[in-house]
C-alpha cells in the first residue's frame, strides 16, 4: 500500500514538472509550480505519518498517545503560507514583464531582448 | 479510527480514495491550458489537498491550504489575470 | 527548441527522475511506519517542558524557532519585492477604479455575493484572531490566523467595494505592521540574549496549566508577531496586484 502513496506523490511532482515544460503561458506555468510545490507538503506530512497515530494536539487526549510526527507538519504548515508570498512575487514579475515585452508565452521570453 | 494491527494495513480507505483524487486532480489543473479556468480547478485542487492532510492527521497544515488554496491564491492569481487581460487589448 | 522536442525531453527527464526516485524509495520506511525518533522526543516533552498542549506550534516557536525566523523573513523579502515591482512605471498613470469582466460586458457583483461577503468579514477577524492567540493550546498559530485575517479583508473587496477595501488597507499601515511583526520576533530573540541564554529561549513565564491560554511563554508572544506579519504581508500583496488592474493605467489608453 506505501507504494501507492509514493506513486501519487511522483506522480503529483511529474504532472507539475511537465506543466512548468510546455506552457505556452506565465500564469499557467507559475500554476504548475503550485502543483509541484504541493507534491513537498504531500511526501513530508506522509512521510511523518504513522498508521493508527493521531494529531499531535494534547489538550484532550493522553500525553502518551501515539502521535503522528509534529516536526513534518511544521515545515510543510510554514512553507504552505511562505510559498503563496513567493508565488506571489512570481506573480508581479509576470505582470512586469508583461508590460515591457507585450507577451506572457514564456517560450518567446528568450528571443527577447530586455 | 483505525487500530494499528501489525501487517494491517497502513492506508485506510478515505486515504486511498483521497490519493487518488489528489492524483487525478493534479493533472486536471496542468492540463487545463486557459488560466482562469484553471484558477477555479486550482482551488478545488487545494480543498481536495486540505480534506487528504485531514486523514494524515495534519489539522493545522489542513486549515492553512484550505484558507491559502481557496481564497488567497486564486485571488491573487486572478487580479494578475485581469491586468494582462487589460493591457492585452 | 520546439515544442516538441521540449516535451519529449521532459517526459524523458521525468521518466529518468522517476527511476532514481523508485530506487531511492526503497531504502525508505513503509507508509505509516515512520520511527520518527526526533518526532517522538519532542511530542512526549513539549507539554512539559514548553506547557504547550499545540506541539506544532512549539516546533514552530521555539524549538525551531530559527528556522521559522528564516521562513518569516522570505515571506517578509516576498512581500516587499512585490511592493518594489509594481511599482508605478513612466507613462503609466492612475485612473478611475474600474471593475472588469474579460471579455464580457461589465456587470455588478450579485446582490447574494456582497450580503454573504459583509456578512462573513465580522467572523473571519474573529477567528483570525482567535486561531492567531491560540497556537499553544490548538491547531492554530500565526501563519494559519495571518491568511485568515488577510482573507478577512479580501472580502470587503469582494462585497463589491475596491474604496472601501483600499481605505482599511494603507500601504503606510501595513508596511509598518509587517515591520513591526517582524522586527519583534527578532526582538522576542534577542531579549534572551540579555539574560545569558540562547538567541529564541522561551523565558518568560510558562504559566500554571499546559493548555490554558496564558501558558506557554514565548510561544504565544511570537504566534502572535507572526500573525500581524503575515495578515499585513498578504494584506498588501493584494492590494498591490488589485490596484495594478484595477487602477494603474498606461497613458493614452
Amino acid at each position: 500500500m506505501s507504494a501507492l502513496f509514493f506513486a501519487v506523490v511522483a506522480w503529483v511532482a511529474g504532472a507539475g514538472l511537465y506543466g512548468i515544460v510546455t506552457s505556452r503561458h506565465s500564469v499557467h506555468q507559475v500554476i504548475a509550480l503550485i502543483v509541484l510545490q504541493t507534491s513537498t507538503y504531500v511526501l513530508l506530512l506522509g512521510v511523518g505519518y504513522k498508521a493508527g497515530g493521531v494529531a499531535p494536539y494534547f489538550s484532550d487526549i493522553s500525553r502518551h498517545a501515539r502521535t503522528v510526527d509534529p516536526v513534518v507538519q511544521a515545515l510543510a504548515l510554514t512553507d504552505v503560507v511562505v510559498e503563496a508570498a513567493v508565488t506571489t512575487l512570481l506573480l508581479a514579475f509576470i505582470i512586469q514583464a508583461h508590460k515591457r515585452f507585450g507577451t506572457v508565452d514564456p517560450q518567446q521570453f528568450s528571443q527577447l531582448e530586455g | 479510527m483505525i487500530v494499528a494491527v501489525a501487517g494491517g494495513p497502513s492506508l485506510d480507505a478515505l486515504q486511498v480514495t483521497l490519493l487518488v483524487i489528489v492524483a487525478a486532480g493534479a493533472a486536471l489543473v496542468v492540463l487545463t491550458r486557459e488560466p482562469v479556468r484553471q484558477v477555479i480547478v486550482l482551488s478545488a485542487y487545494g480543498l481536495l489537498l486540505a480534506l487528504l492532510f485531514l486523514t494524515l492527521q495534519a489539522p493545522d497544515v489542513s486549515l492553512s491550504e484550505l484558507v491559502v488554496g481557496a481564497i488567497v491564491l486564486p485571488i491573487l492569481l486572478l487580479a494578475a489575470l485581469a491586468k494582462i487581460k487589460r493591457d492585452v487589448k | 527548441m520546439t515544442p516538441s522536442v521540449r516535451r519529449w525531453l521532459c517526459l524523458a527527464a521525468i521518466a529518468g527522475f522517476a527511476g532514481f526516485y523508485l530506487w531511492g524509495l526503497q531504502g525508505l520506511p513503509g507508509f505509516g511506519r515512520y520511527p520518527g525518533p526526533y518526532g517522538n522526543i519532542i511530542a512526549s516533552h513539549a507539554v512539559e517542558q514548553a506547557h504547550a498542549t499545540g506541539v506544532v506550534s512549539a516546533v514552530n516557536f521555539d524549538y525551531r524557532g530559527f528556522d521559522t525566523l528564516g521562513e518569516e523573513f522570505i515571506l517578509f523579502i516576498a512581500a516587499t519585492g512585490v511592493a518594489t515591482v509594481l511599482r508605478r512605471l513612466r507613462g503609466e498613470r492612475r485612473g478611475v477604479p474600474v471593475d472588469q469582466v474579460g471579455g464580457r460586458e461589465q456587470t455588478g457583483t450579485s446582490d447574494a455575493v456582497r450580503v454573504m461577503a459583509v456578512l462573513l468579514v465580522g467572523p473571519m477577524v474573529l477567528y483570525g484572531w482567535y486561531l492567531t492567540s491560540h497556537a499553544q493550546t490548538s491547531p492554530a498559530g500565526g501563519f494559519q490566523g495571518g491568511v485568515v485575517l488577510a482573507s478577512a479583508v479580501v472580502l470587503v473587496y469582494l462585497a463589491g467595494q475596491f474604496q472601501a477595501f483600499r481605505r482599511i488597507t494603507p500601504v503606510g499601515l501595513l508596511e509598518t505592521a509587517e515591520a513591526v511583526g517582524a522586527g519583534s520576533f527578532v526582538a522576542v530573540g534577542l531579549s534572551a540574549l540579555a539574560y545569558g541564554l540562547a538567541y529564541l529561549t522561551n523565558i518568560l513565564p510558562l504559566g500554571h496549566q499546559p493548555g490554558a491560554v496564558d501558558s506557554s511563554g514565548t510561544i504565544a508572544l511570537i504566534s502572535f508577531f507572526v500573525g500581524v506579519e503575515v495578515s499585513a504581508a498578504f494584506a498588501m500583496m493584494v492590494a498591490e496586484l488589485l490596484e495594478q488592474a484595477l487602477v494603474i493605467r498606461e497613458t493614452g489608453t
